[in-house]
């Protein structure tokens, strides 16, 4: 190792405790800038997953609102329309209402037809093509609450009145780690069956209508058309593609997303604050160590470089602890929040960042004592007490 | 013990270093204190020269001066014919690496390297190889006595001890001339004695030229010329050849 290498390892260790408690708030600032850049990432995860060539037809006023399920022959018949699956969103209670988790009534065939993504086995579909009260669940809702094939489970409705009993008939997978497993799906058929006896006025409507598009090119075309079939009915619709919907959705919370934006740059800074502030002292304390290498014939600029690579080296070290941490908190955390977070994958982009936020933290945090250690005069910087 | 005029000294003597009408005065608030006003004198080539005066009297600015780490308001300094104060910083720099070996009161060792490694320190400026600079190195070492302390911290070492490092160190790039700030001021008599006789020896023996500045008269006494700088008479020099 070269004398200038071993300086600025050295002088990392010097200070033990104060370069150990600089990498913990270092390590603890990318960590959180990490994991809150992954719950964004995250919330947008179901616009990054859209289908470009899935249109969703929702009640023009409000997706709150159902739609009649007789619409689905006519959206078929329209021109460039391949196929059409239609769902309600359930909202039920499982025991306790901080079990929450996504449910949805589908109409199994044609639902799991056009979103491939959910991989369900040959038999587990045969079996809940058979059962009335069938319900599959995602893996990780699965893991939760333990459910197993042969399982009845109950739901409360909330906005189906009544208790609901399903059967589970098995476990479904992801196509790829975005793909959200901890939602169920139940038949259509026994929802709307139920509710014509139930409530009478809930029945034969629908909360969504899915429908595939022949060619990409005529997305916008067949969105306009499906929409100008229904204008000036008592239910008009809206008809947008997936990631269109899925957008509006998350702009419903777009202000908590920038709040946790901000606040994860807010540690980033307080970071470099802290970080800036050591080496500052480091910086100040050196002062006629630094003029000592000077006398003797090294450069402002090698001295500069000392306290660079110091600077940048302790930022390295936090950041890559930092960044090797945030993976496995991220899946604590996806697993702690239950079903808020489907999952939580830190994405490469993420580890870009965090590395870039350590480098930079470990660059301007330098900026200052750099200057003052090379600007100083040999004289002063002799006088200065170590 | 005789006393010399400064033209009397100069005459026929190898003028190795020549400070000519220098100036120098430092701004403290808003007031501007002179320092030096004016000197003129010369220091011989192996010459062992001890600067003595009050606080304030200006020998450590004059020091600092010859040493190139301080730039007079006016006059010239040259040392080895080579007019120092037309250096720019980086050149400066540069001589003061392959011509200037320090001595500070407080050591001044970095402390995380050890004794090798600071002694080894202003090599890495050459263009030595790693090899050649270790064995140089340990050849300065040797020569003030610490062979067996090379691998020690400067925290494991005695002052005096730390001080004897600190003089490997300047000599190890093998300087025209060392200058020493009260080299003894931090040591006990017994450590001061023997960084001083390393000093005579170096002077004597490997021919180094050594201004020292010291508050300390039996310190001086080791020096083979004393020069006395007054304070508010700063052209007034008197200067003392010990025979």
């Amino acid at each position: 190792m070269s004398q200038w290498l071993t300086l600025v390892a050295r002088n990392v260790l010097r200070h033990r405790l104060r370069t150990s408690l600089t990498l913990v708030g270092l390590i603890v600032a990318i960590l959180a800038f990490g994991v809150l850049q992954t719950v964004v990432k995250t919330w947008y995860a179901g616009v990054d997953g859209a289908v470009p060539s899935r249109l969703l037809t929702r009640n023009a006023i409000s997706f709150a609102l159902p739609l009649p399920k007789s619409y689905q022959k006519r959206i078929s018949a329209v021109e460039g329309v391949r196929r059409v699956t239609h769902m309600n969103w359930f909202g039920g209670i499982y025991k306790d209402s901080k079990n929450f988790f996504p449910q949805f009534a589908i109409d199994a065939a044609s639902y799991l037809d056009m979103y491939p993504e959910i991989l369900v086995p040959d038999e587990v579909r045969r079996a809940f093509l058979r059962e009335r009260r069938g319900a599959i669940v995602g893996r990780k809702l699965a893991r939760r609450y333990g459910f197993k094939p042969g399982d009845v489970i109950q739901l409360r409705g909330t906005i189906f009145p009544g208790n609901w009993e399903f059967v589970i008939c098995g476990v479904f997978d992801g196509r790829d780690p975005k793909t959200d497993t901890s939602q169920l799906f139940f038949r259509w058929d026994y929802l709307n069956e139920t509710l014509r006896v139930r409530s009478k006025a809930q029945a034969d409507q629908v909360g969504l209508f899915a429908v595939d598009v022949v060619g990409l090119d005529s997305v916008a075309d067949v969105s306009q058309a499906i929409d100008e079939v229904f204008r000036n009915s008592l239910a008009e619709t809206l008809t947008e593609t997936e990631r269109a919907f899925q957008i509006g959705f998350v702009k419903q919370t777009e202000a908590i997303l920038i709040s946790i934006r901000v606040v994860s740059f807010v540690v980033i800074f307080i970071i470099l604050a802290v970080m800036a502030n050591t080496m500052a002292m480091t910086a100040r304390e050196r002062l006629r160590e630094y003029a000592t290498l000077k006398a003797i014939g090294f450069s402002p600029g090698y001295v500069a470089r000392l306290i660079l690579a110091e600077s940048v080296l302790i930022a390295s070290i936090g950041g890559a602890i930092g960044i090797g941490l945030t993976p496995p908190v991220a899946a604590r955390l996806a697993e702690l929040s239950a079903t808020l977070f489907p999952t939580l994958i830190v994405s490469v982009n993420t580890v870009m960042l965090q590395a870039l936020a350590a480098l930079v933290v470990g660059i301007l945090a330098a900026l200052l004592p750099m200057r003052r250690a090379a600007r100083v005069s040999i004289v002063d910087g002799l006088r200065a007490l170590g | 013990m005789t006393v010399l005029r400064i033209s009397e000294a100069r005459a026929g003597e190898d003028v190795l270093i020549a400070l000519s009408d220098v100036s120098k005065s430092y701004r403290r608030g808003a007031q501007i204190v002179p320092v030096l006003a004016g000197l003129t004198f010369d220091i011989r080539r192996k010459e062992f020269l001890a600067l003595m005066g009050p606080s304030g009297s200006g020998k450590s600015t004059m020091l600092n001066l010859i040493a190139g780490i301080d730039s007079p308001d006016q006059g010239s300094i040259t040392v080895g014919g080579e007019n120092i104060t037309l250096l720019p910083e980086a050149e400066l720099a540069d001589w003061r690496a392959a011509n200037v070996g320090f001595i500070f009161q407080f050591y001044n060792l970095m402390p995380v390297l050890t004794a090798l490694e600071n002694v080894e320190l202003p090599l890495t400026l050459t263009s030595l190889g790693r090899r050649e600079r270790r064995d140089r190195a340990q050849l300065a070492l040797s020569l003030v006595g610490l062979s067996d302390r090379v691998k020690h911290l400067p925290s494991e070492l005695s002052g005096g001890q730390q001080q004897r490092v600190a003089i490997a160190r300047a000599i190890v790039t093998d300087p025209t001339v060392l200058v020493a700030d009260e080299p003894t001021g931090d040591l006990d008599r017994q450590s001061a004695k023997e960084v001083l006789e390393i000093m005579q020896r170096l002077n004597r023996d490997m021919g180094k030229t050594i201004v020292m500045v010291t508050h300390d008269h039996r310190a001086a006494a080791h020096a083979k010329r004393i020069m006395s700088l007054e304070k508010g008479d700063l052209s007034y020099l008197v200067e003392q050849r010990l025979e």
